[in-house]
């Protein structure tokens, strides 16, 4: 350890650690003692302890926009984990073109989330959209789609499956570095494509899976364009996510101490959920060198 | 019953039909063909569906069953729907907040990465792992303070909000970028460092000569990255914008689709414009996408 290494290694990390105290450890710190205070926008703090957490149990818009969420996460998820997997082994066979299709199956993700809102309004229309057109041309059922309290999470989880290509590169990437030999050993022995998969492909790629499980909950947990541009939390409190919630809170109603203490709930939450996860990820996902990171 | 070492002998023998291996038969090459043309049909129809009726005339988007070609092309949706609104100011606004965002981001996470995998000082590995639990941190629980924060500075309805973070290594969810960028310069060979030192150099020399020209791959990927994020990002502006001179694409879309709530050939207009320019990027700086996932080992 030079001396000059020291001095120039914590002048060169310093705008990094500098923004984790300003933009990160500061505002939490903050924003948990906000929780304890009755506040709106221009007034003072008064100090009210706990109040704000006690609160939330009789909040019937809480437990509804904590419902909704779940709700819209145990369907999103596993939907878009299952598409992006199927698509990413599609992907990875030697296809003619390769590039062509990859870019295709990426594009929806390119989609900046508010144009992406606004086209799905359109496509959700009930008279005029995309599904309805389609479902009337062959004789099917039409829906309200996001217009009716009880397709309006379905159909958000069907828009959200729709951008699968985030999740879909990171599994391609999975894909190709499973062992070349470990397939050839399964051939060798006269197994088919089906036992390909099933004793190297699935648990090769478990560690993936598991990194694209826990990244997609912790992120739709947070899901809140769609409820503000689209459905404003309607019909019926139906789409009413906690984010959204949160943001109308603190923002529109201007009651900060709550909004921040709705904020530490799920930050508490989103805690437990992914301790949990990786607790009982030790039964399934695979490491190939046990104990080595 | 054979081991695996036999028959990688057998297979270094060239004995072993590994050769059949990775080449489908036909009838499985044609099964995928069928697979990835039906899983490119709903991928692509919304864009189809947006294309068309950008380009038509609201007679002929409401009849039933529903019309594909539009006739005649109205290509009057864009130029009427473009001005309704200032979108060209929209871009412009937008293009600045990326633009400083990314020069932010890139500098900052590439100079903490240098120092968390090049320079050896105390306390460097304690540090790094702090910084890395930022990731997890929800942005829900940053909100509050950083706008009152922001707020006590004065400094609402600026780009300052959207744009300062980002000279702090992106700050919160940036920190990905240092971790990426660190574990790129970890595959650099050391020695290039210590022949530079002999010669006198300085670190900051050494970042700047020696390991970012040999780091344009993962530097690329961190520009399109941060490039799409700030791009696509909604809360930020609608928190902290509000002239509409100030607005960003994202916020002049969605007050657009406000106003025009059911024109919808003008809607699809302003959102083709808006898809536009972040699909022609992707295009030029395709193949980096995938080898940039990839770079970040993301498996481990």
């Amino acid at each position: 350890m030079r001396r000059f290494e020291t001095r120039w290694g914590i002048l060169m990390a310093l705008p990094a650690i500098l923004g984790f105290v300003i933009f990160t450890v500061g505002p939490m710190v903050a924003s948990f003692f906000f929780s304890l205070t009755d506040w709106q926008i221009g007034g003072s703090p008064s100090f009210v302890g706990l109040d704000n957490y006690s609160a939330m149990v009789n909040d019937e818009l809480f437990w509804k926009s904590l419902s909704a969420t779940t709700y819209y996460t145990l369907g999103a998820v596993p939907l878009t984990l299952i598409v992006s997997f199927a698509v990413a082994m599609l992907l990875n066979q030697k296809a003619r073109g390769l590039s062509l299709w990859r870019t295709i199956f990426y594009l929806p993700t390119l989609v900046p989330a508010i144009a992406n809102v606004v086209l799905w309004i359109w496509i959700f229309n009930p008279d005029f959209g995309l599904l309805n057109s389609l479902l009337r041309q062959a004789g099917l059922p039409t829906s309200q789609w996001v217009y009716s309290e009880q397709m309006a999470i379905p159909s958000l989880i069907i828009m959200s499956t729709w951008g699968f290509g985030n999740t879909m590169v990171i599994f391609l990437a999975g894909l190709q570095g499973v062992p070349r030999h470990l397939y050839e050993a399964v051939s060798i022995d006269g197994g088919g494509p089906l036992r390909r998969f099933w004793h190297v492909t699935l648990p090769m790629m478990t560690p993936t899976i598991f990194y694209n499980l826990v990244v997609g909950v912790v992120g739709t947990f947070q899901v809140f364009n769609q409820a503000y541009v689209m459905t404003e939390g309607g019909p019926n409190h139906a789409t009413l996510f906690y984010v959204y919630y949160l943001f109308r809170k603190a923002f529109t109603e201007s009651e900060m101490g709550y909004a921040s203490a709705l904020a530490w709930v799920l930050f508490m939450i989103i805690m437990v959920v992914t301790f949990l996860m990786f607790r009982n990820a030790r039964r399934w996902v695979y490491y190939e060198m046990a104990g080595a990171r | 019953m054979t081991t695996l070492a036999a028959r990688e002998r057998t297979r270094a023998k060239g004995v072993a039909p590994t050769q059949g291996l990775r080449r489908p038969r036909r009838y499985g090459r044609a099964l995928l063909y069928v697979a990835l043309v039906a899983g490119s049909i709903p991928t692509l129809l919304p864009f189809v569906w947006l294309v068309r009726s950008a380009l038509m005339a609201d007679s002929q988007m409401f009849v039933a069953p529903p019309e594909w070609i539009p006739r005649p092309f109205q290509w009057s949706n864009f130029s009427e729907a473009l001005t309704a609104q200032p979108f060209g100011l929209y871009l412009l606004n937008t293009v600045i907040i990326a633009v400083i965002c990314v020069l932010g981001t890139v500098f900052t996470c590439s100079v903490a990465a240098f120092s968390f995998s090049r320079l050896r000082w105390r306390g460097r590995n304690v540090v790094f792992a702090l910084l890395l639990t930022g990731v997890m941190l929800p942005y829900a629980v940053t909100i509050i303070p950083t706008f009152v924060m922001w707020q006590e500075l004065g400094a609402l309805d600026t780009f300052v909000p959207l744009t300062v973070p980002a000279w702090f290594a992106g700050a919160g969810g940036g920190v990905f970028n240092v971790f990426l960028l660190r574990q790129f310069f970890l595959t650099i060979p050391f020695e290039l460092d210590e022949a530079a030192y002999i010669d006198g150099a300085s670190p900051w020399r050494v970042y700047w000569t020696v390991v970012m020209p040999l780091s344009k791959p993962a530097i690329i990927v961190v520009t399109i990255f941060t490039f799409i994020g700030t791009w696509n990002d909604f809360l930020g502006p609608l928190l902290y914008l509000q002239d509409e001179e100030k607005y960003t694409l994202s916020l002049g879309l969605a007050s657009f689709q406000s106003v025009f709530i059911t024109q919808w050939g003008y809607l699809m207009a302003a959102s083709a414009a808006v898809i536009v320019p972040i699909v022609a990027l992707f295009f030029f700086l395709q193949r980096y996408f995938i080898e940039g996932v990839t770079l970040t080992g993301i498996k481990n």
